[in-house]
């Protein structure tokens, strides 16, 4: 499937793109939307299931308190407008994975209407209007089996699982956002990731893509540049993690351009998103356009959040991300690009805690997004995910200031901490990483690397003071590193030039 | 002891309160009864009787037994979930489910003490009002066996009146109880919607499907619904109020006096000028009715509610679009039966044929019907033009409950037909329902109560009130039924013996 | 709900044979030759009779969707107990591996 494919510059000398993202976030509610069934994930298949979330005759409906509060809280914290008078509807079609023969869904009467979300990228500000917040039902999980690839086509069967059916989604729509330009793919990206952030600052959801606690449909279309209308927008599905928002973007852009250059049209279309290849291809298209029949469910009643509670949710919200990196920004007086490059590293948050725990912003900055860094790229793993906590670093960087350790040791105290031995006064302790006082085994060292040298004592007290560092390195390497290097170079300033 | 199965509840209650009887004596001798006539009538689709005899053994064991309803058999339509117990809803989609949970009301039957005696006939999902849209039977009204029992409850009807229960629980969507209480002469009532727990019913039409008693007394109704009423936590539709005070109002109108109460007959429900089709014989009972309301102290007055000549079109609007979406679930990948799945056909296809052998054909007109009427392009003009109507309706009834108490008309408008006279005529058969339409749009309580024969045929009074004030049902029904000397249902037994 | 146009309200169209089909293909209903010619000619009347809701006065009138005038009706957030796997699946007409078993997918998800 190769197909042809316009380079995303010469895309942008003669399109225009519009993107628009649908976002369904599982809510990390302890129950179902409809029932008490657990939520927890990973439960073997069918364990998490009642008479309600099996769609059995007779069984009924009773929302969740939770789940309409962490909807409203997302939609509070996305500017939007809280409805009055909302209500649920029921989406009718029929699929394995539904087992009512509906969805639970909002329709025309969603909980949340009309906010936004600024994102930033390369230092500019994009405003992603939000159309609607609103919460519904998740669908159970297919399993193919029989076909080669464990895909739907050519499978002999399925076999479904309805734990996750019922959980409470919250499926947040912006309205096509414009004039992105080239950072189109790169605002789209933005915009996951921001929302993301704030989900999680919320406490609503753990957004996590690779559990498919947050889900994408990205939509895109090109214009052609000048043009007072907009293209026909294609929506790509299952785009599951933050750099496939941004492919799919860049590579329906790509395509789309290369369609209407050859004096085709864009079709239409649902489209998927391949992670292995980063290219999108058609569903598979029905004879008959699906008529969901949408009318308001009869057995839940509305939902009629009255200001008061509004406004006590509102005043609960926490710090958003937005204003938290405001305030830290100018609390460590960093420029706006040192505060992008920890934000997209992902440590603004340990960084927070380590300073917290008593680390000084410049130190604790150093170190994740040196050091820290470095290992977590070599392990492969997120910043976060190393075994080591913010208050370990603060520690490692205390040591370094008191002058028990320097850095080099504290690289090795970390070692001992990445290795389970403790935390760094304990390892510091164990494994006898504290800096060498001008003892006698010090003084020692200092006289043979002086003695085994004199042809680099003659340099320097020939005026080459530079050559020391050769007889500095001499010394720290008998002393395996554990002497202070400044000290050392003292000692030996003395011993050669003053005699 | 006398016949157990003629007895009324009220009297079960003394004699096994006595130690006269023992909850396995009354429950043995309906079985007995079922044994004997059900072949005929065909009230029930499943009947355990050894389980029905053990439990009856474990109330008289716990002493129990004449507190309350403890120690009673009852019998259950066979739309609401029962544990363990075969659930078809009448329907050949459902053969051989045994549900794992039980609704409510059966729940509460069950904790109250009662025995059960079986699952009765009923339309298929509701749909009828003859019990003939039924997979299984037939059931045949005990007062004339060539009849229909009405429905879509009439295996309820059918087991109460052939006394092959003391009481049993229907459903009531557009008339459901009412109607098939009235051609067979029994008591049956529509509670207020979201005053009964709609929790394991299985669902026709979700705005308007309401659980009830039918009974062959005032007080044996009264005592049923007591017992199954109430707050339900499971049931977003339920209200949270105490349940209306209607044993205590079938006492006091059993007293005979309706003194201050103001009553009022509706013009379009058999009223002047609405009379096609509507049997002489039964406008002649519900005039005799309403005199008697008036020799009982009742102020009448005619009152027009013009709204309600709609009532019909627009309940077989709604009703159908809601079931379209209510039946989807019977697709055949959970529970209940599946066809054609060897392999060759593609899950839409065995979805397609599940459906087309599991429905009967009134069903699948209905969902086809409902399917229509919701479809983009349409919505407005129908589904939400019924609604409109329905509101239309709400303000007829709460101008008329401005000056009057209760509303009064004939429960349906002719008396039971021959069976299978209008089963391929279906306007026919939605005309069955034209008096008893606007309290289920509206939501109100609604009472049917025998008031005489017509044609050697029972005929019904309906009684209708504002939402929650069931009570003023049952006290208007009890004085009905007092005026008239004993129940109708005893002048059938007194025939059979 | 819709906001497509309403079709002319005095003239309902009839169904015929093939907007029969279509709906029943919508509700996963198999239906025969027979049963199509008979489903038209007596929805025909059906909807004949029930298009008389269009003739109510009925413009700004709000729809009643429920008969109970509750709102608000939330429960909490606290967990249940499940069903045994074993008794959800005994009522499945196919089941495998402690899944509900279908028939191959055609169609694409939702
Ligand atoms: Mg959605
Ligand atoms: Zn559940």
């Amino acid at each position: 499937m190769s197909e042809t494919l316009v380079d995303l510059d010469d895309v942008l000398t003669r399109y225009e793109p519009v993107i628009g993202l649908e976002t369904h976030v599982e809510l990390g509610t302890e129950s179902k939307m409809f029932c008490g069934c657990s939520t927890t994930f990973g439960a073997e298949p069918n364990t998490q299931t009642c008479p309600v979330c099996l769609g059995l005759p007779g069984s009924l409906p009773v929302a969740n308190a939770a789940a309409i509060e962490s909807t409203i809280r997302i939609g509070l914290a996305l500017g939007c407008r809280i409805a009055a008078w909302s209500r649920f509807a029921r989406k009718n079609y029929f699929y394995p994975d539904i087992p009512k023969g509906f969805q639970t869904s909002q329709y025309d009467e969603p909980l949340c209407t009309a906010g936004h979300l600024d994102v930033e990228v390369d230092g500019q500000t994009y405003r992603v209007e939000i159309e609607r917040v609103h919460l519904e039902e998740d669908t159970g999980k297919n399993l193919h089996v029989g076909g080669a690839t464990g895909r739907i086509h050519g499978a002999d069967h399925s076999l479904v699982d309805f734990n996750r059916a019922g959980i409470p989604l919250v499926e947040i729509v912006t309205r096509p956002v414009p004039g992105t330009g080239a950072k189109a793919p790169e605002v789209a990206r933005a915009y996951v990731t921001e929302l993301r952030e704030i989900i999680q600052t919320l406490g609503a959801s753990d957004v996590r893509m690779e559990q498919g606690s947050l889900r994408c449909d990205v939509n895109t279309s090109l214009a052609p540049v000048g043009s007072l209308e907009w293209g026909t927008r294609t929506e790509t599905k299952n785009v599951n993690s933050l750099r496939s928002v941004e492919r799919a973007v860049r590579y329906e852009m790509r395509r789309q351009a290369a369609v209407l250059d050859a004096g085709g049209r864009v079709v239409q279309e649902t489209r998927h998103f391949h992670e292995d290849t980063g290219s999108t291809s058609p569903g598979r298209s029905k004879e008959e356009a699906t008529d969901y029949r949408y009318f308001p469910e009869p057995d839940l009643v509305p939902l009629a959040p009255d200001a008061e509670w509004v406004e006590k949710l509102a005043a609960d919200l926490p710090e958003l991300p937005a204003a938290r990196r405001t305030r830290l920004q100018q609390e460590w007086g960093l420029s706006g690009t040192e505060m992008t490059w920890l934000v997209n590293a992902g440590a603004l948050g340990l960084v927070e805690q380590t300073v917290a725990a008593g680390a000084s912003p410049a130190e604790a900055r150093k170190w994740w997004l040196g050091e820290l860094a470095r290992r977590a790229n070599d392990a492969g793993v997120e910043l976060a995910d190393l075994a080591v906590t913010p208050a370990q670093v603060a520690e490692l960087t205390a040591l370094v200031a008191e002058g028990t350790i320097n850095d080099k040791l504290a690289r090795q105290a970390l070692d001992g901490v990445l290795a389970g031995e403790g935390d760094p006064r304990a390892v510091v302790a164990a494994r006898g990483l504290a800096v060498m006082g001008e003892s006698d085994e010090l003084v020692a060292a200092v006289d043979a690397a002086i003695a085994g040298a004199p042809d680099v004592v003659e340099k320097v007290r020939g005026g080459k003071v530079q050559a020391l560092g050769a007889l500095v390195g001499a010394v720290m390497k008998t002393t395996r590193g554990q002497a202070d290097a400044a000290t050392v170079r003292r000692m030996l300033e003395e011993r050669v030039l003053s005699s | 002891m006398s016949d157990l199965t003629a007895l009324p509840v009220t009297a079960l209650q003394a004699a096994l309160a006595s130690g006269e009887t023992s909850a396995v004596e009354v429950t043995r001798a309906h079985l007995d009864r079922i044994a004997a006539e059900d072949g005929d009538l065909g009230a029930y689709l499943h009947v355990d009787a050894d389980a029905a005899l053990q439990r009856a053994g474990e109330i008289d064991a716990s002493g129990t037994a004449g507190t309350g309803l403890a120690g009673i058999p009852v019998a259950l339509k066979d739309v609401f979930v029962t544990e363990g117990v075969p659930t078809t809803s009448g329907s050949r989609i459902l053969e051989g489910w045994r549900p794992p949970y039980s609704a409510t009301v059966a729940s509460r039957l069950h904790d109250a003490g009662t025995v059960l005696l079986g699952k009765t006939n009923m339309d298929e999902f509701a749909m009828g009002s003859s019990t003939e849209n039924s997979a299984y039977k037939v059931t045949r009204n005990p007062w004339d066996r060539d009849r229909i029992p009405g429905g879509s409850s009439g295996g309820s009807s059918a087991a109460v009146a052939g006394r092959l229960a003391p009481f049993a629980l229907g459903t009531d969507t557009g008339g459901s109880i009412r109607q098939p209480a009235a051609v067979t002469g029994l008591v049956g009532h529509k509670p207020t919607y979201g005053s009964v727990s709609r929790y394991g019913l299985i669902a026709f039409s979700s705005s308007l499907d309401q659980a009830g008693p039918m009974a062959r007394t005032v007080m044996d109704a009264a005592l049923l619904h007591e017992a199954i009423g109430g707050h339900d936590p499971r049931d977003s539709t339920s209200i949270d109020a105490p349940v209306p005070t209607v044993v205590e109002a079938a006492r006091r109108g059993a007293g005979g006096d309706l003194s201050g109460l103001r009553v009022g007959v509706v013009r379009e429900l058999g009223g002047e000028g609405a009379r096609d089709g509507y049997d002489p014989g039964v406008l002649e009972r519900f005039t005799e009715a309403v005199a008697l309301l008036e020799a009982a102290g009742a102020e009448v007055r005619e009152v027009s509610c013009p709204a309600f000549d709609l009532a019909l079109p627009a309940y077989y609007l709604i009703a159908p679009s809601e079931a379209s979406s209510n039946l989807a679930r019977f697709e055949g990948m959970r529970f209940g039966i599946r066809v054609g799945d060897d392999g060759s056909r593609d899950i839409d296809e065995v979805m397609a044929l599940t459906r087309e052998q599991g429905f009967g054909p009134e069903v699948k007109r209905r969902i086809i019907l409902g399917t229509y009427a919701l479809s983009a392009g349409y919505y407005d003009a129908y589904y939400g033009q019924a609604q409109k109507v329905r509101t239309l309706i709400n303000r007829d009834f709460l101008a008329a409950f401005d000056d009057v108490d209760v509303l009064v008309s004939p429960t349906s408008p002719t008396v039971a037909w021959p069976i299978g006279a209008r089963v391929d005529d279906p306007l026919a058969m939605y005309a069955a329902d034209l008096c008893t339409l606007p309290a289920s749009l509206a939501g109100v309580p609604a009472i049917s109560v025998p008031c005489g024969l017509s044609e050697g045929l029972p005929v019904g009074l309906q009684v209708m009130a504002p939402a929650l004030s069931d009570d003023r049902c049952y006290r208007v029904a009890a004085a009905v039924e007092a005026a008239q000397g004993a129940p109708l249902a005893d002048r059938l037994a007194e025939r059979a013996a | 709900m819709s906001t497509q146009p309403e079709p002319d309200p005095g003239a309902h169209p009839a169904l015929d044979r093939q907007d029969i089909a279509h709906l029943a293909r919508l509700a996963r209903l198999a239906v025969t030759d027979e049963e199509l010619d008979r489903f038209a000619g007596q929805l025909g009347a059906v909807l004949d009779a029930v298009a008389r809701v269009q003739r109510a006065d009925a413009g700004d009138v709000v729809p009643t969707t429920h008969a109970v005038p509750l709102t608000n009706v939330l429960r909490p957030d606290v967990v249940t107990p499940c069903l045994p796997r074993d008794v959800v699946l005994a009522g499945a007409p196919a089941a495998e591996d402690g899944r509900f078993r279908v028939p191959r997918i055609l169609g694409e998800e939702e």
